[in-house]
């Protein structure tokens, strides 16, 4: 949600029976407000809150120019303090891809795990226990991206790509019409595209190269992961 | 389809002039118009033999020449018939209204066909078997209307009638000019080319025919050629494109396509009724009633202290918490519970929440009937129990051949009874506040044990069928309900001290799980502070009863060992065993009992 029309949005959102205390909305106007300034973003998200046992994380991030480039993503315990996350790398996946159960709610926790390792010494080989420590700070950096590359998605036309390569909001974007709000087709996973290249040419010729530069969700497996939710009269919701 | 503008100017022009002079100001205008490719062969053709004497022929030649490749063209020439009603200009039936350019110029070609003196005219037009009769009249109409100076040469309206022959002989259909076939105007008009004194009148003719197959009306379309290039060159005067005359394809079909929108507009209805819209009036509806129900104001205070609790109230506690459902929604959930229960008895109903579906969401309540009006759950279970019966005397009669199976299924575990247990209280769902509240079945611990192991999204429709692995007894209503149920049973929690048992006198010393059945608020509660709350929870029990395991019976809780649920931000502890309710604390071992 951008930080500009947060309010309305989360209006929008509370559909779903996740809401937040009024104290929560005001401490995040202002201090997201503060956050753009401080890190000079183009645009700061309210990404969501994540919750854990003693302590909940509410997580923002700020976007650059380019719309598609890697975000920035923050974190605060109350709303008022951010602080940067490092950005997700496929070595945090796969290590905290271990780890289940609920977050603490402290960042400096850490999970242990114990993994069985060769080691050989001289001639023996033998295995040896080996407790991993595992920062609750990577789980969050990891489980944060899984969920944004699992389904961040934006509608089409919302975003438009120019030929110098970086990608725009498109100002002239009034929403979509009520036949196109039900299609599944006319929104995008918000990430790189990874199947456009696979589409046959006959396929591609339909698309705008403009407009149509990532995935679209119709060719989700499982279908209908994302059900398009019209309870909201005025204008329809994406949820899981 | 003339140049009206051009035209216009001619026709001022023209009062006392020279014949030819006109002729070569319109031929000029006509070479400066956008429609060369037809005048450039006329012009060609015509050059060696007329010279200075294009006339009024171009003007008309393009047209003709048009014409005539476009018999090819799905136009059979047909008289000018059922002329559209829009072009009443091409009617030189009409009286020639001097507003339309087109009219007064096309009849003032006509006419000036006409060498201004009438008597060879009619001369040679009586000579003109019967047929033309109609043509000479209306001739005559129009130049009096027009007394115009004539123009040249018929010779070319021979040569003209020479292309047209062969393609009219064909396909002619007149009715209004001429009422049978033209073959033999043509033919008395081919031997007599190059006449000065029947040339005009075999101009005329030869126009006429021209212009009437102009008008002919296309049995596939109802568009006449005539209107359609005096639309095309109409739309191209006034937007007066570049290069038009590449782009005249695409403005012949452009004009031809703007025939049809135009129905179009006029056909569309104008009220969409959008899903939105339905539901809205729906929820209108529900805001309306609560204003008719002001009569009886005694009764509703009444059913209302009783039923409903203050929902608004609720909903404002637990936003402070972060969890709702956003002012306006709550509003109109409220006002359709009230609905419910201004239509049904109940003692007591409560917002239970919301679930979410992929089709359609359900807003759940939880209704307690009032003593003694119980619902009618009993028939469905003695259904399926002669079902059983009768499937078991089936399969023995079968036996010879096949052995017989000695599997008996477990006998089905018996419901509990309504207003006990898991089917203490009895719930509402509808998909939408307006809708109409669907009561749904009660639930059975066969139920329940299947439910705990699948996963399954609703789809928010009551009466879809729930595939799964191991099977689900019912459809989604059921699966809901059994749902319901795990989740009151596990989450529903209360202050310590809040809920005392009943004491029923003399049946103490009775199995104690009977007096555990029901509870009451405790009128001696005080409170406990909000600080001990939030700091452990101790202070916090289930007073719902668990479901257990084997769901013979539902036992009352004593602890458990869940960890805990955090449901509130000030619930944030990890968890100790509780206690059960006030009055008799009793241990695990006693919790964990099955009965049969």
């Amino acid at each position: 949600m951008d930080a500009e029309s947060l309010l309305l949005s989360l209006e929008l959102a509370s559909g779903s029976g996740q809401g937040l205390s009024p104290d929560r909305r005001a401490s995040l106007l202002t201090s997201l407000m503060l956050v753009k300034r401080d890190y000079r973003y183009d645009r700061v998200l309210f990404w969501g809150r994540i919750l854990g046992l003693v302590a909940d994380y509410y997580i923002a991030q700020g976007l650059s120019e380019d719309q598609l480039a890697p975000r920035k993503t923050l974190y605060s315990l109350n709303c008022m303090e951010w602080s940067l996350l490092p950005p997700a790398t496929e070595e945090m996946m796969v290590q905290t891809s271990v780890v289940n159960g609920r977050f603490m709610g402290d960042p400096s926790h850490e999970y242990e795990h114990t993994e069985m390792q060769k080691m050989t010494e001289g001639d023996r080989v033998f295995e040896e226990e080996i407790v991993v420590q595992i920062k609750e700070e990577t789980r969050l950096v990891s489980v944060i991206d899984q969920i944004d590359k699992a389904v961040a998605i934006i509608p089409r036309g919302a975003l438009f790509k120019t030929p110098f390569g970086p990608i725009h909001v498109n100002r002239t974007f009034d929403g979509l019409s009520l036949s196109e709000a039900k299609k599944l087709s006319s929104y995008f996973h918000f990430k790189e595209a990874v199947e456009l290249k696979d589409k046959t040419l006959l396929e591609k010729a339909d698309l705008d190269p403009s407009l149509d530069f990532m995935d679209s969700l119709e060719h989700d497996i499982p279908k209908a992961s994302l059900d398009i939710d019209q309870e909201d009269m005025e204008q329809a919701d994406g949820h899981n | 389809m003339d140049d009206s503008a051009s035209l216009k100017q001619e026709k001022e022009s023209q009062e006392a002039e020279d014949a030819e002079r006109p002729g070569e100001e319109m031929t000029a205008a006509s070479s400066q118009d956008p429609e060369p490719e037809s005048s450039e062969p006329v012009e060609s053709e015509h050059g060696p033999e007329t010279g200075p004497q294009p006339g009024s022929s171009p003007p008309w030649s393009p047209q003709s020449r048009a014409s005539a490749p476009s018999d090819g063209l799905p136009e059979p020439g047909a008289a000018p018939a059922p002329r559209s009603p829009q072009e009443p200009s091409s009617s030189p039936l009409l009286p020639p209204d001097k507003q339309d350019p087109a009219a007064p110029s096309q009849s003032d070609r006509i006419t000036r066909v006409d060498p201004e003196a009438g008597t060879p005219h009619s001369g040679h037009l009586e000579q003109i078997p019967d047929k033309g009769e109609s043509t000479y009249e209306i001739f005559q109409s129009e130049r009096k209307a027009f007394g115009r100076s004539q123009q040249p040469k018929p010779h070319l309206y021979g040569q003209r009638d020479a292309s047209y022959n062969n393609s009219k002989q064909k396909e002619l259909r007149f009715d209004i000019f001429h009422e049978e076939d033209s073959n033999s105007n043509y033919t008395l008009e081919q031997p007599e080319p190059g006449i000065s004194d029947t040339a005009p009148s075999m101009l005329e003719i030869a126009v006429q025919n021209a212009k009437a197959y102009l008008l002919k009306s296309s049995s596939k379309s109802g568009l006449n050629l005539y209107d359609h290039l005096s639309s095309m060159l109409t739309k191209i005067l006034d937007e007066r494109p570049e290069n038009a005359v590449d782009i005249i394809e695409n403005i012949s079909r452009d004009v031809k396509m703007a025939y049809f929108s135009k129905k179009l507009d006029t056909l569309q209805s104008e009220n969409e009724m959008l899903p939105i819209y339905e539901i809205a009036e729906k929820q209108k509806a529900l805001f309306l009633q609560g204003n008719l129900e002001g009569a009886d104001q005694e009764l509703e205070d009444e059913i209302a202290e009783n039923s409903l609790p203050n929902v608004m109230e609720s909903a404002f506690y637990f936003e402070q918490a972060g969890v709702g459902l956003g002012t306006d929604e709550t509003y109109r959930i409220f006002l359709g519970l009230k609905q419910l229960t201004d239509t049904h008895p109940f003692h007591r109903c409560r917002f239970w929440g919301k679930i979410l579906g992929l089709e359609m969401n359900y807003i759940v309540a939880e209704v307690e009937f009032r003593d003694g009006e119980d619902e009618e759950e009993v028939e469905e279970e003695d259904v399926a129990e002669e079902r059983d019966n009768g499937e078991s005397e089936a399969d023995e009669d079968e036996e010879d051949e096949l052995p017989k199976s000695f599997y008996k299924a477990p006998q089905a575990v018996p419901k509990e009874e309504s207003r006990t247990g898991a089917n203490k209280y009895v719930y509402f769902v509808c998909n939408e506040p307006g809708r109409p509240w669907v009561k749904l079945p009660s639930v059975t611990p066969a139920q329940i044990v299947i439910a705990r192991k699948i996963k399954k999204f609703f789809t928010g429709r009551l009466d879809a069928p729930i595939i799964s692995y191991p099977p689900f007894p019912g459809n989604e209503s059921n699966y809901l309900r059994a749902q319901i149920a795990r989740i009151s049973a596990g989450t529903h929690v209360s202050p310590l001290g809040f809920y005392q048992f009943v004491e029923e006198e003399g049946e103490e010393e009775e199995e104690v799980e009977g007096g555990r059945d029901s509870f009451e608020e405790n009128p001696d509660f005080e409170g406990i502070q909000v600080t001990d709350l939030v700091e452990s929870l101790s202070s916090w029990v289930h007073h719902v009863q668990h479901i257990l395991p084997q769901r013979f019976r539902i036992h009352p809780l004593g602890q458990h060992g869940y960890p805990q649920i955090s449901f509130l931000n000030m619930l944030l502890q990890s968890f100790d065993p509780t206690f059960g309710l006030e009055h008799t604390p009793f241990p695990m071992a006693e919790s964990l009992k099955i009965s049969t």
